[in-house]
């Protein structure tokens, strides 16, 4: 349990040995556990890391307590480049301290060192507390709309 | 969609009273910066005492001041209590909308307004507000169309 003498969390790039406690990170979050998809995410961003993409973690006393994700993206949606996060998280206990911010503040900065002026991200309706995260780091609603229909079933299955 | 009186009414009284926590402000006095019905604003000022948003201040000046938390309201928590943004089919029309297809779809697009309006009034807290108004001084990313 954190406490007020617990070390300030200091704000780092994600290292292969990161992966277990991003994957409780995110079950607890979540309520799903990923590994697969973390794997896959570590592999991406971690070891073939590239300019533009970014998995930065916070560490306090040598444990992981949160995380962010992003990387940029150019032209998709007809969008010129902009910084996109996938995914923060921020232990519960940790949760209010400015953790969360300091996070995207870090990967804002990154962002503007690849040379992009605009972050954005996606999230659920339903998801109130990073909906509201997101608003307290200044985000608005943005030029784009996602839409989505359920697809027919494949003939091949009926 | 847009917000009933009461409510905008409300929510320019509870976020200036909330910027400056401890200072109280009179009903007149924010009626006045915002060129606002005082008397109207006063019975708004009544259901924020209520909701305990707000508590007057009694004694020379009096007036009113911010008694919430802001870093926890959000701007659905305060027009609530003025009028009800849930999407209701007026019985007038529940024959068009049961029963027609194109009354059905029309139905599901105002459903669908409504549900991005509430996520979004749920999602600014009166702090997140206050802290990127205009003029704060503080860097915003804004919508670029």
């Amino acid at each position: 349990m954190a406490t007020r003498n617990a070390e300030r969390p200091r704000i780092r790039r994600a290292k292969a040995s990161d992966l277990e406690a991003v994957v409780a990170l995110d079950e607890i979050g979540t309520g799903l556990a990923k590994p697969d998809y973390w794997q896959d995410m570590f592999a991406r961003y971690v070891r073939r890391r590239r300019t533009g993409r970014h998995f930065l973690v916070a560490e306090s006393a040598g444990r992981v307590i949160g995380f962010v994700v992003g990387e940029v993206r150019a032209w998709e949606f007809g969008s010129p480049p902009c910084g996109w996060v996938f995914a923060v998280n921020v232990s519960p206990a940790w949760r209010e301290r400015g953790v969360g911010g300091r996070l995207f503040d870090e990967i804002g900065l990154r962002f503007r060192k690849d040379g992009v002026e605009v972050v954005r991200t996606m999230i659920s309706r339903a998801d109130t507390l990073n909906l509201a995260f997101f608003r307290a780091q200044g985000l608005t609603a943005g030029p784009y709309i996602e839409l989505e229909r359920r697809l027919p079933p494949s003939p091949d299955n009926a | 969609m847009w917000l009933q009186k009461s409510s905008l009414f409300a929510l320019y009284a509870v976020l200036e009273l909330a910027r400056a926590p401890d200072r109280q402000l009179a009903t007149a006095e924010i009626a006045e910066t915002y060129g606002i019905s005082a008397h109207h604003l006063a019975k708004v000022m009544r259901t924020l005492v209520r909701a305990g948003l707000i508590q007057s201040v009694r004694g020379v000046g009096g007036g009113y001041r911010f008694a919430g938390n802001a870093a926890r309201t959000t701007l659905f928590d305060v027009i609530q209590l003025f009028e009800s943004l849930e999407p209701e089919v007026d019985p007038s029309l529940a024959r068009a909308v049961g029963e027609t297809p194109i009354g059905a779809a029309l139905h599901a697009v105002n459903v669908e307004i409504n549900q991005l309006a509430l996520a979004t009034l749920r999602s600014i807290t009166l702090k997140s507000l206050l802290k990127y108004a205009p003029g704060r001084g503080v860097e915003a990313t804004a919508a670029r169309h």
